[in-house]
């Protein structure tokens, strides 16, 4: 039997606002418990919501960002159920009218391919606080620091087909949402989280199959296993007679499974009803260009200019633009060394893999981009090999900060002296009179041993366009 | 000189003929004396009080006094007064201490009126009689075997019973109007916007509004002038230039042109409350007004559409008490279940248990659409009865209540003949317009009010009606023997 996955993800972010949606508290992370909490924040009797304009502004930026149409009329709603850290007794969302409809987002496939994922909405609410169960002794605790802090939901369609779909289309969201700087996007404190909503079908059916919620998985990489893992054992109930139950569910990363949390098919009625505290938001064409015009550039655009303007592979453009800060630190590179094709290699691959080694992000590279493009501008200049750059690049990642400097110091600058080459190259032909012989007889395959003898013996100095063309021209003219 | 109005009494301790210290100290010592039997009170703040007075004194030696520096005012106990119980006549409330005023609050206190205390009223402003509240039914000073009406029943009894010299009230389907018109009242409620709901506990958003309840339009005027105006906290206040409340009063009434809705004048009024309003048609008409029989053919709606949309509304308004922040919570919580029924079973009163249960049902998935989507088009519908009928009259005139003040325990029992006693009221909230109610003469010992109708934004127009009727009757200057 053939089995189709079908997921949908929810993506709540905290918008990067100083103050709360509908308060002046502070949103800063980290903060004693309930010192960002103000009287409205406690939902004490008589205090009124205002709405925060930097929010509206931040979500319409997200919905040019993805094409979306905007709500001119936005509409706040009460959505209804009691919990301890929700103060008011009701969160105020958007439920009819969100401040941004329906847009869409592309991703890159494994293959190369493109796929559009609709996105169905993103809306405006209000974060809940934190109930803090351990060490209150049979209480529970309640941070309110959290609560009416600005979240963007924002809603795919279920267009997405494997995890790995999934992950491309949180980590392109993801991509976008920091280019424009409304979230920190920080998954591990909670900024961008996660429900991914799950089904399988028999290949070729038209129906969906019975859905079910994973909460709030806060990484990419707990995502992929997290619907890897419940797209199996959906399969393996259903082909064993049994029925997907309609259901949250929570994903343990610990154990690497998803459990039951609590059964939506006794579904909590929210009685949403229009927030009378709030009047409708209305914007204006006006207000909708004004927010475009202070869009930054965006990956997919930047990703097509790299192409076009460094001429760089469709993959090295993606890799290099998915992360604003990755993409400007190349721009800082090729500024510096005029090189965006060495300069596109050094990054994507020297570079990213010693901060993954090392996990850490760009902003805290211990190489900058200015030392990286000297370093590259001294390969151009033939003043090193690219392979002696790699110690150049090794000093500066322990620390050593002048690139010219370390060149001096360790003695890496090329031998260009067309003389010196030649008296290598002859001292090489000379002790290995058999390979000449082999050589002169249609094995060029042996070529490489003479360039190997000879960096051997100028220590990977010599310059190896001009030893390639010497050792070519002396071992034909004897 | 307890019974004087607002003006008379800001003349006198401008002609220095009594000192706010004095005139806060002889309110204190009535209210001593006679709010064990009206329960008017359910807060009396005496130090503070007397602290005001003095400041509200000194403002005046140093000829900085507006006409409210100095005159003593009863909060009613919806408003959240900074370190002063706030208990919204409820048991839910009955230990909370506000950390902050509210704006209508704030604005009188910085008019420089002196805070006698609070007043009682129907619990969470849920009542047209005062008997829901949890500090007990409060006593009509004209008749105390009566209802001074609700829900700002407290402020209604101390104004009329000079225990204060004006009140503070809040009007949600009639809460000062219909006190107002049971105690011989003028009480405006202003046009929904007009005045900040910052640090009012809501009972439904989009009908609660502040207002006055004084002995004189030109009182009201005054206490308009204070509490009105743009407060940034609450996003539903309108943005409007400061106005005057007091500038049209003596304009004079020719050509003013009043409607008399059909469906007010039937035979479900009272026909002696019927005569007195004729009276006072009368008496408008031999000032300059013409009258026109006008309809609000929806108006027979109003009842049911304000019985959906407030208690939807209040239910979620009070999912806020829930027993984990402040306010009261029961002994001994089993769980965290028991802890929210328990605390809101036992901090709630069966009238206000009534309107979450009726809300929770007009909301809930399957009936929204029937019970609340419906209520909102008829709110629209009775919005268009009263701009309809603006474009032929400038004001409408009719009853506020069907009768006089009612006995005490006559009707609590039965919800639906107490929610009828709303019926003039009501449509005047639902479609946000400012009304008031002034004393237009007395039936068996007891006040009975009529009520004037503009259209938004007309409290001007309607005080000055108001005041010049006033020059002209006396209704509004009897007081009852208490």
């Amino acid at each position: 039997m053939s089995w189709e996955t079908v997921i949908g993800l929810e993506v709540h972010v905290q918008l990067a606002t100083k103050s709360k949606l509908f308060s002046g508290s502070a949103t800063e992370f980290g903060a004693g418990p309930n010192t960002q909490a103000s009287i409205y924040d406690l939902a004490l009797p008589g205090t009124l919501p205002v709405m925060n304009e930097e929010v509206l502004r931040m979500a319409v930026s997200f919905g040019l960002a993805v094409d979306a149409e905007i709500g001119k009329r936005s509409v706040f709603d009460r959505k209804n159920y009691f919990y301890p850290d929700l103060p008011k007794g009701y969160q105020i969302t958007q439920l009819e009218f969100p401040t941004v409809g329906r847009g869409s987002l592309k991703i890159q496939l494994e293959d190369g391919s493109e796929k559009t994922i609709g996105i169905t909405r993103a809306h405006i609410e209000e974060d809940a606080g934190k109930s803090l169960h351990e060490d209150f002794q049979g209480m529970s605790g309640i941070d309110l620091n959290r609560a009416g802090t600005p979240l963007l939901e924002i809603v795919s369609d279920p267009d997405l087909r494997n995890a790995k779909e999934a992950v491309a289309y949180l980590k392109k969201l993801h991509s976008i949402i920091l280019y424009l700087g409304i979230s920190d996007g920080n998954m591990s404190q909670g900024s961008m989280r996660c429900d991914a909503n799950v089904s399988v079908r028999k290949k070729g059916a038209t129906e969906f199959g019975t859905r079910t919620e994973i909460k709030n998985v806060n990484s990419f990489r707990f995502v992929e296993k997290a619907i890897n893992y419940e797209v199996q054992r959906q399969i393996e109930l259903i082909e064993d007679g049994g029925r997907v139950v309609q259901e949250t569910r929570l994903y343990d990363s610990d154990k690497d499974e998803t459990r039951s949390m609590r059964s939506k098919e006794v579904a909590n009625d929210y009685r949403y009803f229009p927030e009378p505290d709030l009047l409708p938001v209305i914007i204006d064409d006006e207000y909708i260009a004004a927010v475009r015009a202070t869009l930054p550039e965006l990956p997919a655009a930047r990703c097509a200019r790299f192409v076009s303007e460094y001429a760089l592979s469709a993959y090295d453009a993606d890799v290099l633009t998915s992360d604003r800060a990755m993409a400007d630190y190349f721009e800082a590179v090729v500024t510096m060394c005029g090189d965006a094709k060495l300069s596109a290699n050094w990054v994507t691959v020297d570079l990213l893999g010693l901060l993954n080694k090392s996990d850490l992000l760009i902003s805290e590279s211990p190489i900058k981009p200015d030392q990286l493009g000297t370093m590259i501008a001294r390969i151009k200049d033939n003043t090193i090999s690219g392979k002696l750059a790699k110690t150049v690049f090794e000093a500066l990642a322990d620390g050593e900060t002048d690139v010219d400097q370390i060149i001096e110091s360790r003695g890496l600058k090329q031998v260009t002296d067309s003389g010196a080459i030649e008296k290598l190259v002859d001292d090489v032909i000379a002790a290995n009179p058999d390979q000449v012989a082999q050589y002169r007889a249609g094995k060029d395959a042996v070529f490489g041993f003479f360039v190997g003898q000879a960096m051997k013996i100028s220590k990977g100095k010599a310059n190896p366009a001009q030893l390639n063309e010497l050792l070519r021209n002396k071992l034909k003219a004897d | 000189m307890l019974s004087k109005t607002v003006a008379e009494l800001a003349s006198a301790l401008t002609r220095k003929e009594v000192s706010s210290r004095e005139l806060t100290q002889a309110y204190l010592d009535r209210i001593h004396e006679l709010n064990p039997a009206l329960n008017a009170y359910v807060t009396i703040t005496e130090d503070q009080a007397l602290a005001q007075a003095e400041t509200a004194d000194t403002r005046r030696a140093q000829g900085n006094a507006g006409p409210l520096t100095g005159i003593p005012i009863a909060h009613k106990d919806i408003f959240c007064t900074r370190g002063v119980l706030t208990a919204c006549g409820s048991r839910m409330l009955h230990n909370f201490i506000s950390p902050y005023d509210a704006c209508v609050v704030e604005r009188l206190e910085q008019a420089g009126a002196v805070m006698l205390g609070k007043t009682n009223m129907d619990e969470f402003a849920m009542g047209s009689s005062n008997e829901t509240s949890w500090f007990g039914s409060v006593r009509n000073p004209w008749d105390q075997v009566r209802v001074p009406g609700g829900s700002s029943g407290g402020s209604a009894a101390a104004v009329a019973a000079s225990l204060c010299a004006m009140a503070t009230g809040t009007d949600t389907g009639g809460s000062i109007r219909q006190p107002a018109s049971f105690c011989g009242l003028t009480g405006l409620k202003p046009t929904y916007g007009r005045v900040s709901r910052w640090g009012m506990i809501a009972f439904a958003s989009s009908l609660d509004q502040a207002g006055p309840l004084t002995r004189s339009a030109e009182d009201a005027a005054l206490m308009m002038n204070a509490i009105a105006g743009t407060d940034l906290r609450d996003s539903t206040c309108l943005e409007l230039p400061f106005e005057d409340f007091t500038a049209l009063l003596n304009q004079p009434l020719s050509g003013l042109r009043i409607g008399l809705p059909r469906e007010h004048f039937t035979t479900d009024l009272n026909p002696a409350v019927q005569t007195i309003l004729q009276e006072a048609i009368r008496q408008l008409e031999s000032l300059g007004a013409s009258f026109k029989e006008i309809s609000l053919p929806n108006n027979y709606l109003s009842v049911p559409a304000y019985y959906v949309i407030a208690p939807a509304e209040a239910s979620a308004n009070l999912s806020r008490f829930d027993g984990v922040r402040f306010g009261y919570r029961c002994a001994n919580p089993a769980n965290l279940d028991d802890l929210y029924k328990r605390s809101r079973g036992e901090g709630f009163g069966d009238e206000v248990k009534r309107r979450i249960m009726v809300g929770t049902y007009a909301l809930s998935a399957g009936y929204y659409d029937a019970y609340y989507i419906k209520a909102q088009k008829i709110r629209r519908l009775i919005k268009q009865d009263f701009d309809l009928a603006f474009n032929e009259v400038d004001l409408i005139l009719g009853p506020t209540s069907p009768h006089t003040a009612f006995k005490l325990g006559e009707k609590v029992s039965d919800p639906v003949t107490m929610y009828l006693e709303d019926i003039y009221t009501i449509a005047v909230n639902l479609a946000g317009l400012p009304g008031m109610s002034l004393p237009a003469g007395m039936l068996n010992g007891l006040p009975i009010g009529m009520q004037l109708v503009g259209p938004s934004l007309s409290e001007s127009r309607l005080l000055n009606v108001a005041h010049q009727f006033q020059l002209n009757t006396d209704w509004h200057t009897l007081r009852p023997e208490v």
